[in-house]
């Protein structure tokens, strides 16, 4: 009974992506399009002949018609066909490969740091709510939130990296190891793991460590005071008194009851943060010169590359639409009341 | 052979300074099987006494006095003791079923959960028959008991409340107005299901509610509560027939029936319980205060056994001062003090 309604739900859920996906699409065609200035001309520097421009923009469409240029563009799509930059030849599909490989891999321990300090904090604070704990907790939460995180990154860099030289301070892995490790994934990580390779592994984790504890900690800030507001307000749900005056365990009713009730509301600020930080944690792979999907984005921004922003800008907008359905998923999986 | 006997318990809230007395001075106790009304308005602190014996009071309310129950006074018992009496011992079913029940649990988790906690010898399977066995009881069929609390109407979420509190058999159910959320067809389902209690599971009852009608007809005796005093208590026919406190007659006379040709009701609103009233509490009220109400306290009359009353009406006339029984002169209680 129950199986069925999750398995209807994410199947119109999932049916709902399509129109979704369609519109996200077209807005940023749109967008693009209504941009000032010849988008050609900017991106190869305003000093070439107009008949090599005239040339380019014919080998991209830019001459057809608007509905035309359209068409192509949600079939190039469809196909995942999203061009080539003009300004370095590049086929977006690598970019989203290799930069998008290194952004994943940078949010995803940066969110394991958030969700693990974030919530942990958090339930700690809320649950011995107005002790030093707490105090303590919101005050540290508060401080990680307020700091920007190139500062944080700096401060990071210049303690474990050149006063204790515990730790590298930039880049994905030490040359050698990168030029060593055999490309699987295109996840460093995970290419390291699948060839057994150790020290590859080594060197990788310690490049990671300080850019995702960084980008990790300013994330948490945001869950922590989530999370402690959650559990007060849970505590004080009718069902908590009730399960006290049947007598379970202050342990029991703070895990089982309010502790699993006050994630549920995490679950989609968790899914938001971690859409925004695939679309690019622009600031954090600058200080740590990470070579991430972000710090492309901007570099092609700062060189007007029309066709790679819009296929950069397509990719997060696919992101941002996966993980939401991930995250309707998985909210509907704990909480029966959003199958109906 | 009583289950439970309060004596003397008094409730406080709030700072030392200026303590808000919900219960003050109250004796009560509940024989075995036996279903006991408790009866009076919002706010006069029958709820409070209702938790105050399961040691369910909000932070910072503080209680002395004794509640005895099995040879002991679970007024200063440890919270670790207390919680252990809770659900074997003393069960307790809440105004508002529809948010009682953890959203993200299924009912027969509930259940697992509770009866883990207090039988833990017990197999899956024999919980799982004692569970439905329970719920049956109460009308819901077992189909039903993989279900979520969402998918219940506020009656059969109020069924399986009072199924939770009695799968594990407690000598005592305290039910604070059980029925006030619910409708009137679902209400008189709730309480049939209460009132046979006593025989299907040996339960005595403290029924918690303001509603006379349901303590004329599902209880043995009646307490009733003003500003967190008890000021009459007896069996029910005797006090419905032959009301001895003034307060207990006007609620009477303000029930409603087929008969009612005009709304009756008592001026005034319930006393402040941070400076209640000098005297007898109930004096600023009352249609029949004399003067010696508004000076001294009222001592407990007990008629026989099981009846008593607070109220000088009853004297006894050697303590009440000269002139104490001419009526109290006071400026008529006008539409303002109503409000």
């Amino acid at each position: 009974m129950t199986g069925t309604s999750l398995r209807t739900y994410l199947i119109t859920r999932i049916a709902l992506v399509l129109p979704m996906v369609f519109i996200l699409l077209t807005l940023v065609f749109l967008l693009m399009r209504v941009a000032p200035g010849n988008p050609i001309e900017a991106s190869l520097g305003g000093h070439v002949p107009q008949s090599a421009i005239k040339q380019i923009e014919h080998q991209l469409g830019f001459d057809k018609p608007l509905y035309t240029q359209y068409g192509n563009y949600l079939w190039d799509i469809a196909r995942g066909n999203f061009g080539t930059t003009i300004t370095d030849n590049r086929p977006l599909s690598q970019i989203i490969k290799q930069n998008g490989a290194a952004t994943l891999e940078l949010t995803f321990f940066a969110m394991i740091v958030a969700i693990v300090v974030g919530v942990f904090v958090g339930l700690v604070a809320g649950r011995f709510r107005d002790t030093w704990l707490d105090v303590g907790g919101r005050f540290f939460g508060i401080l990680v939130y307020a700091t920007p995180v190139f500062f944080l990154g700096l401060m990071a860099q210049l303690v474990f990296g050149v006063w204790l030289g515990w730790l590298p301070i930039s880049d994905q892995a030490s040359p050698l190891t990168a030029a060593l490790l055999k490309t699987h994934t295109n996840i460093y990580f995970l290419d390291a793991i699948i060839d057994g390779n150790w020290s590859a592994l080594w060197d990788i984790t310690k490049h990671l460590i300080l850019p995702a504890t960084t980008l990790g900690l300013v994330t948490a800030g945001v869950f922590i005071r989530l999370v402690r507001v959650n559990v007060i307000r849970t505590l004080r749900d009718d069902y908590i008194e009730a399960a006290r005056a049947r007598g379970i365990t202050e342990r029991r009713v703070v895990y089982n009851h309010a502790f699993k009730n006050a994630l549920v509301p995490v679950i989609t600020v968790v899914g938001l943060n971690l859409a925004l930080l695939l679309g690019g944690a622009v600031l954090t792979e600058t200080t740590f010169n990470w070579p991430g999907i972000g710090h492309e984005l901007v570099l092609y921004l700062e060189n007007r590359d029309y066709v790679a922003v819009q296929g950069i800008i397509v990719l997060f907008a696919l992101v941002v639409v996966a993980v939401s359905v991930l995250v309707d998923f998985l909210n509907a999986y704990v909480d029966p009341r959003i199958r109906y | 052979m009583s289950v439970l006997q309060v004596r003397r318990l008094r409730v406080y809230y709030g700072t030392p300074a200026q303590p808000v007395r919900a219960v003050e001075d109250v004796s009560l106790e509940i024989g075995e099987r036996e279903v006991v009304g408790l009866v009076g308005e919002s706010g006069c602190g029958k709820s409070t006494l209702g938790r105050g014996i399961l040691g369910l009071l909000p932070e910072g309310a503080r209680a002395d006095g004794e509640v005895l129950y099995g040879g002991r006074n679970l007024i200063g018992l440890s919270p670790k003791e207390l919680r252990r009496l809770r659900g074997p011992d003393l069960g307790l079913v809440f105004q508002e079923p529809m948010t009682r029940l953890n959203p993200l649990s299924r009912i027969s988790e509930h259940f697992r959960e509770t009866l883990k906690q207090h039988e833990s010898r017990l197999s899956d399977a024999e919980m799982r028959r004692r569970s439905l066995e329970t719920l049956g009881r109460m009308g819901i069929p077992p189909t039903r008991f993989d279900q979520y609390p969402h998918e219940f109407s506020g009656g059969m979420r109020q069924r399986i409340m009072i199924a939770l509190a009695l799968v594990l058999r407690p000598k005592l159910l305290v039910a604070d107005e059980p029925t006030t959320s619910l409708d009137v067809i679902v209400e008189g389902q709730i309480l049939a299901l209460l009132a046979d209690l006593k025989r299907d599971f040996g339960t005595a009852l403290l029924l918690i509610t303001h509603n006379l009608g349901i303590v004329a007809e599902s209880c043995d005796r009646i307490a009733v509560m003003y500003a967190g005093k008890i000021v009459e208590e007896g069996p029910v026919r005797d006090v419905f027939a032959n009301p001895a406190h003034p307060y207990t007659r006007e609620l009477l006379r303000s029930t409603i029936s087929l008969e009612t040709t005009e709304l009756h009701s008592i001026p005034g609103a319930p006393p402040n319980l941070i400076d209640p009233p000098p005297g007898c509490r109930f004096h600023p009220r009352c249609p029949d205060a004399m003067r010696v109400c508004a000076q001294l306290e009222p001592v407990e009359k007990r008629f026989d056994q099981v009846r008593r009353v607070q109220c000088w009406l009853h004297g006894p006339e050697s303590r009440i001062p000269a002139g104490g029984e001419l009526p109290l002169e006071r400026e008529a209680i006008g539409v303002a003090d109503e409000a």
